[in-house]
Parts: C-alpha cells; structure tokens; sequence
C-alpha cells in the first residue's frame, strides 16, 4: 500500500470559487492509503511547493496527488517538486478540478463532488503507479525550416549565427516568399525588396545554411532531436550547379504566354523562367506544364542557347533524406480566393484587384514598372475605392471568422502612397474598424487620413457593378452619416482575408502537429509558449501560426530559432519513460500494434523461447523501440491479447480509474 | 411527374400571363400541376416580421395540404414567404409549437413540405438538357437578360436556389430555351418593390438602374419570375427593353403560347 499525499489547489479563485476546496481536501483524507490531505491558495507558489517536500518527508509519502490545473500546464513542476524531496517524479499524478471542473462548472455543489471524483481517481491511479525512469537519446545537432519566406529565412540566418546546420526547403524555385512582392513595408515604407534580398544573399552566402529550393517534404520520421526527414527535389530541369543566372534561355524561349504567377497573373513569363532578378538560388527553372519540350519533344532552343551546359530535360525527381534536430515550420499564409464574393465583381472586371496585385501594379518590378494603370486599359484611375475585410471577420461561412490583421496597416499604405504621387487621385477607403495597434502605427494611419487626405468611410461596400463604359460603380453605406453612396470609381482594390498555406495541413499531418479549426498552427501554450508546437521539437515561425505582418513574423522567427537553438545545444535528451512494452510471453505475433502504431517505434523479432517439455520453440513477437515510441497507447487498445501496456498508464491503471469513477458514494 | 402547385393572388390578377403559360408549358412537359384547393393569399411580403404567427398561417395551411406531394410556387415573393416560412417550422421551434398548437392538425407540422420554384422544377426536375431537346422554336440570336429581383435567391441559405450573387439558373434556362444570356451587374437588386406605391421616384431610380444595366450591356428584352418586378420594369423605369415573364418565352419556345 502506498502513502498517498493529497494536496488541493484552489488557484486562487479560479478554483475555490467553484469547488470548495476545503471539502474537497477532507473527503480526500478518508480514501485508503492517505496519509495526509491539504488545500492551499497556490499550490505551484514555492510556498505551495514547500508545503509537498515537507510533506513527503514528514509523513514519508510514496505517491503524491495533486488537484490543480490541466497537467499540460503544471505537471512538469510537480514532478520536479517531488523528485527534489526524493520522490520518483513517476510517482506523482494530476487531478485537473480547474479546465475540467471549476472553469466549466457553475454550480459550487456539484462542482465540488466532481472535484472529489477527480482526486479518487488520481489516487487510485497512483495506488498502482511504479517509479519509472527517463532514458536519454542523443541530438542531431541540424535543423531543418519548412518554407523560404521571411519567417524561415529570419529562423535560419539566426540558427545558422550560432553555429548550427541548418537546411530550408522551399517549394517554390527561389526562397523570399510573400515579401519580394510587396511593394513598401509600413509604417516606415521602406521597399521590400532592399530590406529583404540581403537576407536571401545572406541565407545563399552562409555556409551553415543550404537551400533546397523547389522542393517539399516527402515524409518525416523521427522524434525531438532525432528526426528522419525525406525532401523531395523536384526536377527543375536545369543542373543548378552549372547555371550561372546569365538568364539568356529566358529570353529565347518560343513559349511566351505563360502566367507570371510573381505577377499574379497579371503579365507573361516564358516556359523557362527565372522568377525575378534578385531569386536565390539565381538559377532558372523549366515549367514542364508549358515546355515543348518537355510536353511532345520539339523544340531545345533553351539548351541550345545556354553556354553553361545546364539544361537538363531528362533531370527526374529527387529523394534526399536528412537527419535533424529540429523542425521550424514556416509555411506562411496566401489571400483567399474570392469566388465566393461576387458581390465584389472580382471576376466581372479586370479592374476590381486584390490588394497584393496592388502591389505589383505599384512596383518597379511589377508588370507596370511601377506606375498605377488600370489592368483593362492602362489608362490612370482617378478614383480609387479600397474595401478592407473581404471575406475577414466574416461570420456567414464565406469567408473567415477571424482578422485578418494586417489588411488595415497595408490599406492605409497603399491609400497614403497613392495619394503621394497622384494627388489628382480621390481615394476612398471602406472599413468595419480600422485596427492600428502597433508602434507607430496608429500614427501612420492618421497621417493618411489627416495629412493625405484620404476619404476613410465606415461601412461596407454592398455591391460593385461594371459599367459598359469603364466605370466601375460602387454602391455602400456610409454608417456615421446614415446614407447610402454611389461611387463611380476607376480601380476597386479588395483586402482579401489571408488564410493559411494548403502545404500546412498535410504537413500538420505528417509532424502530428495539431492545428486549429482555420488551419493555423496550434501553439503550446497561447501566451507562454507561443511558438512551440505542442509536439516536441517542431517550432513555428510567421503566419502559419496566425496572421502576422512583417515585424511581428520577424520577432516570431528569431524567438523561434532561440528554442531551435536551446535545444540543439543540448548533447542529450531526456526521454519520456511512458512507453509501451509489450510482454512476450503474450504476445501471439498477430502484427495489430504495428499497423496502428503512428510512429514505427513497432518491429517484430523471431525469439527463442524454452518450453515446460525443456525444448526450446521460435516465436515471432512484438518489440517496441522506446525511443521512438512517443506514449499514444494506440497498441495497447489494438493487441488483442493485452500483451501490449503503457508504463505509466497501463491497462490496471486506467480501469483503477475508470473504477474510481464509477464507485458511488 | 405530379406536384401540388400554388400561383398566389397575382397570378389570378394582373399577372395572369406568368400563370398562363407556365400551366401550359408544364403539360407539354410532361409535368401535372394541381392547384391546391382553397389556396389563401400567402401575405406577401409583408408576413415576415419574425415575432408573428397569424401572417403565416396561410403559408402553413398550403404547404401541411402538400405534404405528399411537394409543392411548386411561381410568383418570386409568394415563393419567399413560403419557403421561408417553411424554414421556420423545421428550425424554429417555438414558432412551429405555437402554429401546430393554433391550428390543431391531425399530424403536427414540421417542416416535411419539399418547397421548389418553377425555375428549380425545370432544372431539376425537368432538367434544363431535356427542356433544351423538347423546344420546337429556339430563340434563336435573342439577347435576353435575366432579372432575379430580391426575393428570388434570398436569404441565399434558406431558398437554397442558387448563388445569390452570382445566380446561373435563368441564363441555364436561357441557354435551353435556345437565347443568349446577358450577363449585367444589377440582374440582383431590388426594382424598388413596394416603394412604388409610397415614393415613386426612388423606385423609378431603382429599377431605370436595372433597366439601363441590362440595356448596355446589350440586352434585346428581359425576363422575370416576379411580377413586382415586372410592374416596376414596364410602368416606373425610364428604359424602352420589353420585359417578359420567364414563362412567357418558355411557352414560345415550346410551341404552346397561343
């Protein structure tokens, strides 16, 4: 029999106010194998950690039951509070009375019962909890950040700094991202551009760093500090150790009217193209949906033309397999598509523009170097209407619930620049809410307003309808002046919602990194732990956790690459000693735990065993590898013989608790 | 194919053309249209303050007598109220107990009515391929734009017709009567409605903004499900298009108009 201490939290009010903790405490005391119950204000305080050293000394407990928090959120502290007064830190359970008790419950009376169930069950889990004790496994001193945008680029330069491999993969042909094609960055509107491709050079130039440029994640194997990852590198068609960048086969190539997809659409690229004159790697890429080439084998001019040789059209996919540490996800975000706001027109005319084709018009680089043309006729618009929250904080089930979050800095930008160099242009801005929270922002946004003169309108727009003659007419309502508006404007531009990358989902999948309802990221902890996943050793890093503009993606990747880098220090890792065994004399080799078990940590091995009759016969049976095992105890429920048990919630323990639950009193 | 049919008090009045020639055209088709028997008037428009039972007890009497049936409507606003309040007795429970508690059926009403316009007879039903094979006289190079009106498509979840911003179901039709559809911005907004008989010059500007749409864009005529529309269109908008009902041409093309 165990010498069980009970110790009730009351979280200050988040608990007491529901559960009456003192009651708790004592019902507690009466459970078989307790030798000591109390409730305390905060039970993580020091104080509170005092009061459970002691205890386990003066009463010389076995086991440790606290009723507190979800064990997500404290369970690593109690576990160190124990072993500190000598105490396996196995030896102690969590009976969460806050997330599933007080926090849902209204009624004290109740709650106060439930809370009594929680703690028997804990203490009948504990009655049978042996101590247990954490392996270590070694750290693959490299990590590997998914997707080539400024978050991963800021993740990798930053672990690259303190001495660490570190490799990107980046689906498209050159890392950069979403940054390279806007314009002008608030609120300082300093260019994108030259703020951004000193890092990608950087990022070519570190030896610490490679690119794997055109590539994606095949698969990933592994677990916190040993992961196995496959990489696939699609065949680009052009040996980028020997293409110098000339860009020569760009201009030669007969197919010409290939969507520049870097200019959304909005220009034309050739078959081989090189996305724009700063990518890195400065290596061109053959589009094998448009290639002569590549689709019916006539044609060759591009390597005909190219003096470096590097032309390759028989190159295949590649599959490369690395070891790593660490995963930093940065898939980043894209605007939604907006075929389910007909109400904006998008796609009755050429001239309603999302907002990031706003940024191309208004680049240098852009389809029109950088003057402000309407798309249909390349004549100047001379009343620009923007529309912020197309399809953002939109509840009808077209578009997403949540902001947004950077649509208003950028309307704002692009309404004050416009203004800028073309002050014979009217523009008008609709919002819901203008959000500008920020250093420095809320100031440039009145700026526009003030001192540009923009006509900021709160309202929405309910309807944008071509005109034969060009024009386009808006119709809205202006909330403050209670009126309806017409406007014939040139150019409409629309704020679409961003959403997270397609990649992220099945990459989620493939991490078992959990994610939310919108496809974003799931963080460890909200506020305490905002850029780890919960699953150890995958970080996140920019928008794919949520929507970010650039400052705070930097601050997210470089706080990112400090984890990365607190655990690449590391030589060892302790390991989870929660894994799954299986007994071998039970075992009938059916292979069930190894179909359902997510991780491969499941093998089968031909054994010798000596019979009663002293001979000796050759059984197949499981064998679980206990580093890679990560504790789900899908096996356990799978083996139909119950050979299969989890250390530390095994079968005993949980109908121990499942018998906790259901015993009346 | 046999349905419950329901034409509501305009068609029996000013409107009697789009009742006409959808009877007509729906025997041709193959289709049996039974006027419910002692139909009330669904109310219009007017019967959707949410808060009131006695408006829509008509409604619920047309569609508890077709529960076997299903039920076809026409008129764009008669088939509003209905579906609407269709709607409200399978997902509002408190309105359906107190219908069901003043009207005493012998089987409570829940909401089991399948409710479809004429239009979604046709597409779905019919089948717009096999209208297009049974049309003897094609409008052949008419430029025709669809006018759906406000009540048709919304509240875009409940009538569940089409996208509400960006309908296809009358150019489809259309298409299978042998026109061309025009595609024009305004083929959804509101003529105006009832604001004609209070403030005649905003439904004038109402519906000569949908007229003049239609008319840029290259229009020969339009067609319309609603006759409220339709009184908007010819009496109040400034515009010279002729304006027809949708069964009008659909009994041209069948070779049934008389």
């Amino acid at each position: 029999m165990q010498r069980i201490g009970v110790f009730v939290c009351w979280c200050g009010s988040n608990i007491a106010a529901t559960v009456d903790v003192q009651a708790v405490s004592d019902a507690l005391a009466k459970e078989p194998g307790v030798v000591y119950s109390t409730n305390y204000q905060y039970m993580c305080s020091e104080a509170g950690q005092n009061m459970i050293k002691n205890a386990i000394k003066e009463y010389n407990l076995t086991g440790v039951v606290v009723c507190s928090c979800s064990p997500r959120m404290h369970e690593a502290t109690f576990r160190k509070t124990v072993a500190a007064a000598g105490l396996n830190p196995y030896m102690l359970e969590v009976a969460n009375i806050r997330e599933q008790c007080s926090w849902i419950h209204k009624d004290k009376e109740a709650g106060t019962e439930k809370a009594i169930v929680l703690g028997r069950t804990a203490i009948a889990k504990v009655q049978l909890n042996a101590p247990l004790q954490a392996g270590e496994s070694p750290v693959v001193k490299r990590a590997l950040v998914i997707g080539g945008g400024i978050a991963g680029i800021q993740t990798a330069l930053d672990i690259a700094e303190a001495g660490f491999d570190v490799d990107i993969v980046e689906k498209n042909p050159t890392i950069g991202g979403k940054m390279t094609q806007i314009d002008k960055t608030f609120p300082t509107l300093d260019c994108a551009a030259c703020i951004l491709t000193p890092k990608m050079v950087d990022c070519a130039q570190n030896e610490k760093i490679h690119i794997y440029s055109y590539s994606e994640v095949e698969s990933v194997k592994g677990f916190v500090g040993n992961f196995t990852v496959s990489i696939k590198k699609k065949a680009r068609y052009v040996d980028e150790n020997k293409c110098t960048g000339c860009g020569e086969c760009t201009t030669k190539c007969p197919m010409k009217n290939v969507p520049n997809e870097f200019n959304l659409g909005m220009d034309n690229r050739r078959a081989i193209y090189i996305p724009f004159a700063q990518a890195v790697p400065k290596v061109a890429t053959i589009d094998p949906n448009y290639c002569n080439m590549l689709k019916n084998g006539k044609c060759g001019l591009c390597a005909k033309v190219c003096g470096a040789g590097a032309i390759d059209y028989k190159q295949q996919d590649q599959i490369v397999e690395e070891k790593y540490g660490a995963i930093v996800v940065a898939t980043g975000y894209n605007p939604i598509k907006l075929d389910k706001f007909d109400e904006f027109g998008y796609s009755l005319s050429k001239d309603v523009i999302t907002s990031l084709e706003f940024e191309r018009l208004t680049n240098a680089a852009g389809p029109t170097s950088g003057t402000l043309l309407r798309p249909s006729d390349g004549k100047h618009p001379h009343t620009i209407v923007f529309v912020q929250c197309v399809g953002s904080r939109d509840t009808s089930g077209c578009g997403k619930p949540y902001c947004s979050k950077i649509c208003c800095m950028y309307t704002a930008k692009h309404a004050m620049l416009t203004r800028e160099k073309y002050p014979d242009t009217d523009v008008y801005v609709f919002y819901i809410d203008v959000r500008s929270p920020g250093k420095n922002y809320d100031e440039f946004y009145r700026r526009a307003v003030e001192q540009y003169g923009v006509h900021y309108i709160k309202g929405m727009v309910g309807k944008v309808a071509p005109r034969a003659d060009g024009k386009i007419m808006v119709q809205a309502s202006d909330l403050l002046a209670d009126e309806q508006l017409h406007i014939e404007a040139d150019l409409v531009v629309l704020a679409a919602a961003i959403e997270p990358d397609k990649s992220a989902r099945p990459l989620a999948t493939m991490l078992t990194a959990s994610m939310d309802t919108n496809d974003f990221f799931t963080e460890a902890h909200a506020k305490l732990r905002p850029v780890e996943s919960p699953t150890a050793g995958i970080f996140l890093s920019g928008a794919c956790q949520g929507p970010k503009d650039i400052p705070d993606t930097v601050s997210q990747a470089s706080a990112a690459a400090a984890k990365v880098i607190g655990l690449l220090v590391k030589d060892k890792l302790t390991t989870n000693p929660c894994v799954a065994q299986s007994n071998e004399m039970m075992c009938n080799g059916c292979s069930s735990c190894e179909r359902v078990c997510p991780y491969g940590a499941i093998t089968y091995v031909d054994k010798e065993f000596r019979m009663p009759d002293r001979t000796t016969r050759v059984r197949r049976v499981a064998s679980v590898n206990p580093a890679v095992c990560q504790g789900c105890g899908a096996c356990t429920v799978a083996c139909p013989s119950g050979a299969m048990d989890l250390k530390g919630f095994s079968n005993s323990q949980i109908m121990a608790e499942v018998d906790a639950i259901c015993q009346m009193k | 194919m046999v349905f419950s049919y329901y034409p509501g008090c305009t068609l029996k009045t000013k409107a009697k053309d789009l009742d006409r020639y959808a009877r007509a055209s729906a025997e041709a088709l193959g289709i049996t249209l039974n006027e419910l028997e002692n139909w009330q008037c669904c109310g219009g428009a007017f019967t959707m303050a949410r808060d009131e039972i006695a408006t829509k007890l008509s409604s619920v009497r047309a569609l508890e007598a077709s529960r076997e049936t299903g039920l076809v409507t026409l008129c764009s606003a008669c088939h509003n109220v209905i579906k609407q309040t269709n709607h409200a007795m399978a997902n509002d429970e408190e309105f359906a107990m107190k219908v069901n508690n003043y009207m005493k059926l012998d089987t409570p009403y829940h909401g089991e009515t399948k409710v479809i316009h004429y239009l979604e007879m046709l597409r779905d039903v019919v089948g717009f391929d096999k209208l297009a094979a049974a049309v003897k006289n094609p409008l052949k190079g008419k430029k025709i734009a669809a006018y759906y009106g406000c009540l048709l498509l919304r509240p875009g979840k409940v009538l569940g017709m089409d996208n509400p911003e960006n309908p296809q179901i009358i150019e489809d039709f259309i298409r299978a009567i042998g026109g061309t559809p025009v595609i024009y911005p305004y083929r959804n907004e509101c003529c105006g409605g009832y604001m004609a008989t209070e403030d005649k010059a905003l439904a004038s500007k109402k519906s000569t903004l949908v007229m003049d749409s239609a008319a840029e864009n290259g229009a020969d005529m339009m067609i319309t499900a609603c006759p409220l529309c339709l009184y908007n269109l010819t009496k109040n908008a400034s515009g010279a298009l002729p304006v027809y009902y949708f069964t009008e041409l659909l009994a041209e093309a069948l070779g049934v108009k008389e």
